[in-house]
């Protein structure tokens, strides 16, 4: 064997090791709630826990209704900047990296102080306002993984090509958009909705700050004050993520090959 | 005369301060093949797009069958294009996209499924129905994309250079299919090439532009022998141009280099002292005399290339240099490099450019 691929496998065996080792440490870790054998006892506590029902269920419905509002400010938005405003395509995506360097709490507390009770919108003073601000602030956070999964999509169809050739056959926007961007962007549109689902799943500071039910601040309760049962979210939590990135993956499989580029 | 199908009146169009089409006029008759020519950037698919609504004229009016159509948005024109990138829906079956502008017009599902099938029969494609783009050659992709434009029967067929992303056999058959099916269904069409031979062999007429201007508009037989202006006479075909100066007004006769040709009523309005260009097209030169031929010049042959049945030959006059074609004799060897040779062609032949 050459000495460069001995080394370049030590370098992925030693990466490897630095993923898999705390990975099996927490597996093992959560399979010890009784004493002296293995046993999946802390995932049936937790699985069997109301309030782990309660927050999954919250969160999932919060990710539904995020992927929802995303897909619907994301595709028109990437769609209309790739048709008709490419020189603004930098100043968008500025704008959508903004989630990334300015921290959640900063944001939260600006809509703290923005929709209060006494404000002219009072997103705060009901509990479904309160629901509808915490997933605007999600599809926030999902902006720039979202933003970026649908711009590549667009990125592999001609997309001014697709829409004058539906234009000419009498196709309004409604249609242009439903039957022809998005059906040839839905690969990358999942994608930017798993990557979404997996983020708000986790997410702590917003909901923790608005005070919401949600799963993120559930695992933080979880953590602080049990033993074994953290261990065995954290599992249930990465194979949830770690679903949805194969999701991703097998979907990508079927999409549809451009006909400007036949394969 | 009858009314024009489509009249394109006195259109401009500018891009800030640019102006990439300036006054364009054409009156296009039913049933009518007319083709663009002109090289990139000339102006010919802005018009074509105007005429399709993709974009909006800075000045002037497009009128198809007698309706007003300058500011109608794309999709209420009845209108059908082929884009050279053929643009079907890679998400669409052949038949899905045949059927696209049928569904989209409300047409109910058997009709548009009768249209699609006819469609698919006339373009000699019919068990492709199920089959996606991806799955297609270029020229099947192309010849899909020229359906699904003529499925819906629009009142006008407009096609923005479908032949250029083909390799050559398949633009020669298709550019032949495309006219057939064209004169069989009587459709108007507008057709935007930079490719000479295209527009030549499948136009009724031509609108050769330039600059934003259409230079000439005739038919291809008039295109060629009858070119309006110096860029018509260059662009199209290819051409041998002399420098010359009228020495005798009155009689016709013009100096090229030192020797004089006689250009009898060919001369229309210039005065002695006067410089022109003169063109011939290569097939009008012979090499050597020839009965019939009127006019001669001596020079040198400068190349000899040997193409098999044909041997193109570039003599020398004075410092310009005209390029003729002879058929390959087996009995006779083509001219030696350096060789005394003397052209011959008919003074009607020569084209004086202004």
């Amino acid at each position: 064997m050459k000495s460069g691929r001995f080394w370049a496998w030590v370098v992925f065996a030693l990466g490897a090791a630095y993923f898999f080792i705390p990975l099996i440490a927490t597996v093992e870790f959560s399979m010890r709630m009784r004493r002296g054998v293995y046993s999946f006892d802390a995932y049936e506590v937790v699985l069997g826990d109301p309030r782990f029902q309660a927050t999954f269920g919250y969160s999932v419905l919060a990710a539904v209704f995020t992927i929802i509002l995303g897909v619907l400010i994301v595709v028109p938005t990437a769609y209309w900047i790739r048709l008709r405003l490419p020189q603004l395509r930098p100043v968008v995506e500025f704008i959508t990296l903004l989630p990334l360097v300015i921290p959640a709490i900063v944001i939260v507390f600006g809509y703290i102080r923005m929709y209060g009770s006494n404000s002219p919108l009072p997103f705060l003073a009901s509990d479904t306002g309160t629901n509808a601000l915490l997933v605007i602030g999600y599809a926030t956070l999902a902006l720039p993984y979202m933003y970026r999964a649908v711009d590549t999509g667009l990125r592999t169809i001609d997309v001014r090509t697709l829409t004058e050739a539906a234009q000419i056959l009498g196709a309004g926007w409604g249609t242009i958009i439903t039957r022809v961007i998005l059906p040839n962007v839905l690969i990358a549109v999942l994608s930017g909705a798993f990557l979404t689902f997996a983020i708000v799943l986790g997410e702590f500071t917003m909901a923790s700050l608005l005070n919401r039910p949600a799963f993120g601040p559930y695992l933080q309760n979880i953590g602080a004050n049990r033993a074994y049962e953290p261990a065995a979210l954290a599992i249930i939590a990465f194979a949830i993520t770690w679903a949805c990135m194969s999701l991703i993956q097998i979907l990508s499989r079927f999409a549809p090959r451009s006909a400007n580029r036949p394969n | 005369m009858a009314e024009p199908f489509l009249s394109i009146q006195h259109v401009r169009k500018s891009f800030g301060p640019t102006t990439v089409v300036q006054d364009f006029n054409l009156d296009v008759e039913p049933g009518e093949f007319v083709s663009f020519l002109g090289p990139s950037g000339c102006g010919k698919t802005t018009v074509l797009r105007m005429v399709a609504g993709f974009e909006e004229p800075s000045a002037g009016k497009i009128v198809v069958a007698g309706k007003d159509i300058t500011r109608l948005k794309p999709n209420q024109r009845n209108v059908g294009m082929v884009f050279q990138a053929y643009a079907l829906f890679p998400n669409l079956t052949v038949a899905q996209n045949i059927g696209f502008g049928l569904k989209v017009a409300g047409m109910p599902k058997a009709d548009a499924d009768r249209r699609v099938a006819e469609m698919l029969d006339l373009i000699k494609l019919p068990q492709m129905g199920d089959r996606y783009p991806y799955q297609l050659s270029g020229g099947q992709q192309q010849r899909i994309a020229l359906a699904r434009a003529i499925a819906p029967k629009p009142k006008l067929l407009l096609l923005d250079e479908p032949l250029s992303a083909l390799d050559a056999k398949v633009r020669v058959s298709l550019r032949e299919e495309i006219r057939s099916i064209q004169k069989r269904l009587g459709i108007t069409t507008i057709f935007v090439t930079h490719d000479q031979e295209e527009a030549l062999s499948i136009s009724d007429r031509i609108a050769v532009m330039y600059s934003g201007k259409a230079e000439q508009v005739g038919t291809p037989f008039e295109i060629y022998n009858r070119p309006a202006t110096k860029f018509v006479a260059n662009f199209v075909g290819t051409l041998n141009v002399l420098e010359g100066t009228v020495t005798d007004a009155a009689s016709g006769k013009v100096r090229v280099n030192t020797q004089e040709v006689a250009l009898k009523g060919k001369l229309n309005g210039s005065k002695t002292g006067d410089k022109l260009s003169l063109a011939l097209r290569p097939e009008a030169i012979s090499l050597g005399r020839h009965p019939g031929r009127d006019s001669s010049l001596s020079g040198e042959i400068a190349e000899v290339h040997f193409l098999g049945s044909v041997i193109r030959v570039r003599v020398g006059i004075g410092g310009s240099t005209v390029s003729l074609d002879t058929f390959n004799s087996p009995a006779a060897p083509p001219p030696a490099v350096g060789e005394k040779a003397e052209i011959s062609f008919s003074s009607g032949d020569m084209l004086v450019l202004h």
